[in-house]
């Protein structure tokens, strides 16, 4: 099956290019101007973008509309299933659930049911298709487990995905101590709990050798170390939502349950840092967190609530945000959406270029639509964006030369 | 141009002197507002000082006290308060209800509601959870304490005691000490007292005094002694006993020696400052015994007494509109 995207602007890592992409048997044949087989089906992009498919790294459900009508062609799934990925069957089944539409990329649970103690199997769920090992939504609080963990996973070649919140700041908060939790009366944890965490991780990391992932950072403080580790050559590279870089943590206001996340949100101060991290590359890629939650474990009160927003269709609008604000260029955001996540886990996607998985998008980046919670694509619709007004939607999502529906 | 009435209850905000469905919270209450629940409370205290207590201007309503966390004092009087005003109060009991089986707050709300209650008084333990009950009912709901955020009628009836005994509110330096993180109680205090012009400070062990706290227009002080320094008002807060055994205090006999209200260190407030507690109190942890029986400074009692009058004047204003009051309906 042939494939032809024409007259769109590529999104290179050098820049856009006018162009189109050829798709032949579900690899990337050409680009920009090409002779076009008789055979190919042909879209006109109507210059609009074509851009590499997003590689989310950590969603925590399979999700295939959702991720469709995101862009996702990719999806590193957490371990924090049910049961939790901590066996090579379990993981067998997981990389198998997304074929030949989306890809779903197991990470594995780095303890046994995830409970931070013994180690799981993971040279064996790393044959049978773990991408990488994860923590889970929670820390390690054990540091001696955590130690053997990296060193060990570092040998393998895995990278390992922590949650970096320490456990004894964080038991029973659910948000960030600030004005807004006091005002709420909801227990809180101070943001430091972050940096605390990822200071020990880093240490850990730096003691081992071994790479370390933080799905998501934060707080100015931990994005400070993160930086400092890199300048010193420490193997760490970390992610972050759009909820972190868009909103503070008055978007709780109201109880609203869907703003309840984890971590949670920040200050002002904060989401400020991260903006600024996002244009200084100390942050290495942007994830959905996709974790949608149905009115049972959201229509609580707030600390009752489940954490969690359903993320993946609002990554590509909310992300086109920081675009139109001047926080990065559009070649650059697609490097935090898809190069880098694939190249971190050593998948073979995130950059159209000849010979590679002709995962791509067509984005229409100025289409203005109205985030509803009440017509999500995901099976739930807990998002804290409820009503806001967004540019930008993925017209089409191709996987491997093939239109996803 | 049309230029019809408004007709919806939003647009005629200002024309009612209290026009808000429910009470949950003071948060949001303007000055005048809660002037006018202490004004129309006034009534209630000359009432309930009389010999027949009764005013059925109620009467025929049912009010719900949906109480979803153990309370003797505070349901003893929203039940008091219904029932002098002739309403038929029923109590929902939680220990025996269907919560303990799991339903949900939600579930619970639509049931509480298809029995057409007329108001609804609501304790819960998780902060937000009467405001998420009242969006799914269809009458008043006062929130009678949820979680740590507000406790409304408590933060008025300790206004109406401070004006009653004082003869005002604006001015007055007022000392709130001891567990203000986890304390409604607190957190309405500050926002009443400090919406009617007091001077507003909290006093507590550090571990017990929320983050910012002075963003909501308080002094912080952790020397108890400093904070008591010419206060006019002192208002004890109980400091739950799982709290003093080393989770946030070493023991009770260190909070007492460091944070505990003695005579002597009474001296150090206003010579005629009020002590004030929302109760239950533990004598000899955060207050001594003879300061809570001294008649001459101690409202503990009276604090009670107008915690029915403003309760009763809440459920009267909260239900004018369903009973058609002239100028209301």
């Amino acid at each position: 099956m042939t494939l032809a995207l024409l007259n769109g602007r590529i999104v290179t890592p050098d820049g856009v290019i006018e162009g189109g992409v050829l798709a032949k048997d579900g690899i990337i044949a050409a680009i920009g101007d090409f002779e076009i087989p008789d055979d190919a089906e042909r879209i006109d992009v109507r210059d609009r973008i074509i851009a590499p498919g997003i590689v989310d790294v950590g969603v925590f459900a399979i999700d295939m509309p959702a991720f469709v009508a995101g862009g996702i062609t990719r999806a590193l799934l957490m371990p924090d299933q049910s049961p939790p990925l901590d066996t090579v069957a379990l993981i067998q089944r997981a990389a198998a659930a997304g074929k030949p539409q989306v890809w779903i990329h197991p990470l594995a649970a780095a303890t046994k049911g995830l409970d931070g103690s013994d180690l799981a199997e993971v040279g064996l769920m790393h044959r049978a298709g773990a991408t990488g090992i994860a923590t889970g939504r929670h820390w390690i609080p054990d540091s001696a487990v955590m130690l053997r963990l990296l060193s060990y996973a570092g040998a393998l070649g895995l990278v390992t995905v922590s949650h970096p919140e320490d456990g004894g700041l964080v038991r029973g908060a659910v948000a960030t101590e600030s004005e807004t939790a006091t005002r709420m009366g909801l227990p809180a944890a101070p943001a430091a709990a972050e940096a605390l965490a990822v200071q020990r991780d880093l240490l850990l990391a730096e003691t081992t050798g071994a790479p370390i992932h933080f799905r998501q950072i934060t707080t100015a403080s931990a994005l400070g170390l993160i930086r400092a580790a890199k300048a010193k050559g420490i193997a760490v590279t970390c992610g972050i939502t759009p909820a972190h870089f868009l909103l503070s943590d008055v978007a709780m206001g109201d109880f609203r349950t869907f703003a309840r996340l984890s971590p949670p949100l920040r200050e002002e101060s904060d989401r400020l840092a991260c903006r600024a991290a996002l244009a200084d590359g100390t942050i290495d890629l942007i994830c959905s967190g996709h974790d949608p939650r149905g009115p049972e474990a959201k229509r609580l009160p707030f600390s009752d609530a489940e954490p969690g927003m359903a993320g993946a269709e609002t990554l590509l609008a909310l992300s086109l945000a920081l675009v139109r604000d001047g926080v990065l260029p559009i070649e650059r955001l697609f490097q935090l959406l898809a190069t880098t996540p694939a190249r971190l886990f050593c998948l073979p996607a995130g950059l159209i270029e000849a010979g590679a998985e002709a995962d791509l998008l067509i984005v229409d980046p100025d289409a203005p639509w109205r985030i509803d919670s009440e017509k999500m694509a995901a099976s739930a619709g807990n998002t804290p964006f409820d009503g806001l007004p967004v540019d930008g939607r993925v017209v089409k999502t191709v996987k491997g030369g093939m239109i996803l529906e | 141009m049309s230029s019809a009435p408004p007709r919806s209850r939003d647009e005629r905000l200002g024309v009612h002197p209290f026009p808000h469905r429910h009470l949950l919270g003071i948060a949001g209450l303007a000055p005048h507002e809660i002037l006018f629940l202490l004004d129309e409370a006034e009534q209630w205290v000359a009432l309930n000082r009389s010999t027949a207590k009764r005013d059925d201007r109620l009467h025929g309503l049912t009010q719900i006290n949906a109480f979803f966390e153990n309370s003797t004092r505070t349901l003893l009087s929203f039940e008091i308060a219904g029932k002098r005003l002739g309403m038929d109060v029923v109590n929902m009991a939680v220990a025996v209800s269907s919560v303990k089986k799991g339903e949900t707050l939600i579930d619970t709300a639509i049931t509480l509601n298809a029995m057409r209650p007329d108001v609804i008084v609501i304790r819960h333990d998780a902060s937000g959870a009467v405001r998420l009950l009242a969006e799914k009912v269809d009458c008043p709901v006062l929130n009678a304490g949820d979680g740590r955020h507000e406790h409304p009628t408590q933060a008025l009836l300790d206004a109406l005691t401070i004006r009653r005994r004082k003869g005002r509110i604006a001015g007055l330096t007022v000392a709130i000490c001891g567990d203000v993180l986890h304390s409604r109680v607190a957190r309405s205090n500050i926002l009443a007292l400090g919406t009617l012009g007091a001077d507003v400070r909290v006093v507590g062990p550090p571990t017990l005094l929320p983050a910012q706290i002075e963003r909501m227009g308080v002094t912080r002080f952790t020397d108890f002694d400093a904070g008591l320094e010419g206060a006019d008002v002192v208002m004890m807060l109980r400091l739950q006993s799982e709290r003093m055994d080393g989770a946030f205090v070493p023991s009770p006999r260190e909070y007492h020696a460091l944070y505990g209200l003695t005579a002597e260190r009474l001296a150090r407030a206003a010579p005629d400052a009020l002590v004030m507690h929302p109760g239950p109190m533990n004598r000899g942890v955060e207050i001594a015994s003879d300061v809570a029986d001294d008649l001459n400074r101690s409202a503990i009692p009276e604090q009670v007494e107008m915690g029915v009058a403003i309760r009763m004047a809440c459920l009267d204003v909260l239900t004018r509109g369903q009973r058609g009051v002239e100028g209301w309906a």
